[in-house]
């Protein structure tokens, strides 16, 4: 609402503040609300983590638990650990990796012309919107084929990395274009002037201005790499297994016990929600990089 | 200025991304597409994972397979059921995004607080999402939840399990409701014309009505295209069996919990299309008389079109893949709530690839033909 062209152009009368009032307790009354059932789930997740199974009947599992219960994070933790190691591995790796080279590929794109990059880039996109079923058997024989002194690329967190950097390549080159189209091209001819090349011109240059471009990548690999499901079920064996996997299973089977299930969905959703929490601002220009407006 | 030798090396920088791209995506794509050309898993005289097995080139039988054998009705059924998770999703998502980032709009305290809670279930995996609903559906949750806080009856309702089927219709007469859905669209397209007396656009809509009509009445869709399901009986005639399919009420859990995960991108998106309509527009349209609805009306919602686009595109897209929601929430064996990411898993543990390939192609297909314009259009408006 304009509220300063309201005060400034119409006499304030009684009934308009009525009104007014009115309408800003709708809005708010409706946020609250939406808030509140957005919430829900959160609130019930969290609460049945902190019980004990008993506290869990039909008559309580909605209220608050009695008293600080954490036997069931400690039993989701120690069946996870190894898996959440897995994750903080795989993470670490692919992510590094597929930002330097989204880096690199969207410097190229934006400040050098490459011969055929009006098919080339768009070619490129089309694999951030591509079903993974569509490439998952081959890519399954050509992991299982690949063996680097009797170790075999599938199954394990290596194979598993170069999934996540090949697949993230689209989204980090297309948001370091986009990035470093803003950086005028005087500068980077005051530097060429000077004798500068094509990696001093990226070192000197567009690497030191690069920084929040890399919070965006970074923040954006991290949160899809940890919360892939679909390569981490396909991909990997058991002992190799991220997160999501053991998490997806323990809610699957008969007799699910919910109190651990729930204390395990806490611990895989922790990391992506701090930095969503710390850094929402470039988590949000991640996600609406998505979809595209080169 | 910039030395041929630095053009090359930017080239080289590039090639190994271009390289990987290529491989993994268009030559793995190539590979499916030639796998599901093959009888690798359905011949049964022959191991799928035999290390010298033959792998036959059999055309496009395990597409006519998927559209005709009785026993392949899982795969129909996914289909339909990726019918209405899509509308239903999408439909949810923006409305539910479009009023929040409405309601942000108006200068409200706290907007970040709030901005924060619709999109939080945006940054969780939708594993734990799937997870979280799962626990929800039992009968401790929401189910229960009436009782709870008004005492009234607890609601009774079987979520991901319940067998109801709604708009229950023929598998077969598919062709004649898109028939009909594209003579109704097109009638409207050509009133529209006939309106604005753009006779050429009008001369399109009735032969493409023609063409349709023709191959309606030749029989062509139900024969080649849209062949019938049912089993060949000894001499060698197709008997058919009808199949009935329908809205699954057990997709609705899984549809609402979808909702919940991805309406706050709608809201981002649609918040960051308002924040960029100038405000001297919408000053324009009050200073003549335009009120404050009408200016949410003719002026705000007409410039979020295009914004509205992108985010149908990209749900539609997403619900077309949906694989770790469903399978995190009712797992793989729950018949209801099949869809084609789960039947390529199943297809694939079962060492049926030839089947796996053909669903999952026929999933690009349907992606194609949403993403391909879509990424056209973006890029071709931004080089301009």
């Amino acid at each position: 609402m304009a509220t300063s062209t309201l005060k400034a152009s119409q006499p304030i009368t009684e009934g308009i503040n009525f009104q007014k009032f009115m309408v800003r307790g709708t809005i708010y009354g409706l946020l609250v609300l939406v808030g509140l059932v957005f919430l829900l789930p959160i609130y019930m997740t969290t609460v049945t983590a902190l019980k004990p199974r008993a506290e869990t009947t039909l008559n309580t599992a909605w209220d608050l638990p009695d008293g600080l219960y954490l036997e069931n994070f400690e039993r989701a933790y120690d069946q996870l650990k190894n898996n959440l190691g897995n994750s903080v591995v795989e993470v670490i790796m692919a992510t590094t990796i597929s930002a330097v080279m989204g880096s690199i590929n969207g410097y190229v794109l934006s400040k050098w012309h490459v011969p055929g990059e009006r098919f080339l880039f768009p070619l490129m996109l089309f694999g951030m919107f591509l079903p993974y079923q569509a490439i998952l058997i081959p890519l399954f024989e050509f992991m299982s084929s690949i063996n680097i002194f009797g170790y075999r690329l599938y199954g394990g967190i290596p194979g598993l990395v170069l999934i996540h950097v090949v697949y993230g390549l689209p989204i980090t080159t297309l948001i370091f274009r986009n990035f470093y189209i803003e950086i005028p091209d005087e500068m980077l001819e005051a530097a060429a002037i000077d004798g500068a090349g094509f990696w001093s011109l990226y070192t000197e240059v567009v690497f030191p201005l690069s920084l929040p471009g890399f919070v965006v990548v970074i923040i954006w690999q991290f949160t899809q790499i940890w919360n892939d499901f679909l390569f981490a079920i396909f991909m990997t064996t058991e002992a190799n297994n991220p997160i999501t996997v053991p998490l997806a299973e323990l809610s699957g089977g008969e007799a699910v016990d919910y109190n651990l299930t729930m204390a395990g969905a806490i611990l895989a959703a922790l990391p992506p929600l701090f930095v969503y929490i710390v850094a929402g601002r470039y988590f949000i220009r991640g996600l609406l990089a998505g979809s595209i407006k080169g | 200025m910039r030395s041929p030798r630095d053009r090359l090396t930017a080239f080289i920088m590039l090639l190994p991304s271009l390289i990987l791209l290529a491989i993994f995506v268009y030559g793995f794509i190539f590979q499916t597409i030639r796998t599901s050309m093959t009888d690798w898993g359905e011949n049964l005289g022959n191991a799928a994972l035999a290390l010298n097995g033959e792998r036959n080139y059999v055309g496009l039988d395990n597409y006519h397979d998927l559209m005709t054998d009785p026993l392949e009705f899982e795969f129909r059924t996914a289909m339909v059921n990726t019918f209405f998770f899509t509308i239903l999703f999408v439909a949810g998502c923006v409305f539910i995004g479009m009023i929040l980032a409405l309601l942000l709009d108006m200068r409200v305290m706290g907007e970040g607080f709030f901005r924060t809670i619709f999109l939080l279930p945006m940054s969780l995996s939708l594993v734990v999402t799937g997870t979280i609903w799962r626990w929800l559906y039992q009968p401790e949750g929401l189910n229960i939840l009436p009782q709870r806080v008004l005492g009234l009856e607890p609601y009774k309702f079987n979520w991901m399990n319940s067998r109801k089927l709604l708009l229950p219709f023929d598998w077969g007469d598919i062709p004649m409701y898109v028939t009909y859905v594209g003579i109704f669209v097109l009638a409207i397209l050509a009133f529209n014309y006939v309106i604005k007396k753009r006779w050429g656009a009008l001369g399109w809509a009735v032969s493409i009505a023609g063409v349709l009509l023709i191959l309606y009445v030749a029989g062509i869709w139900e024969n080649t295209i849209w062949p019938n399901v049912g089993i060949e009986s000894p001499d060698g005639t197709l008997i058919p069996i009808p199949e009935t399919k329908g809205f699954q009420v057990a997709l609705t859990g899984i549809i609402i919990a979808a909702i919940w995960q991805m309406a706050g991108y709608v809201m981002a998106m649609f918040l960051a299309g308002i924040r960029g309509i100038p405000e001297e527009l919408r000053e324009a349209a009050r200073v003549d008389g335009c009120s404050e609805i009408g200016v949410y009306w003719r002026i705000v919602l007409p410039q979020l079109k295009p914004v509205a686009l992108s985010a149908i595109i990209v749900l539609g897209h997403i619900s077309l893949k949906i694989f770790d929601l469903v399978f995190a929430m009712a797992g793989r064996e729950n018949f209801q709530t099949i869809v084609p990411g789960i039947q390529v898993y199943s297809a694939f543990t079962n060492n049926r690839f030839a089947n796996a390939s053909a669903i999952a192609v026929i999933m690009l297909g349907l992606v194609s033909l949403v993403i391909v314009p879509y990424l056209w259009s973006q890029l071709r408006g931004a080089s301009e």
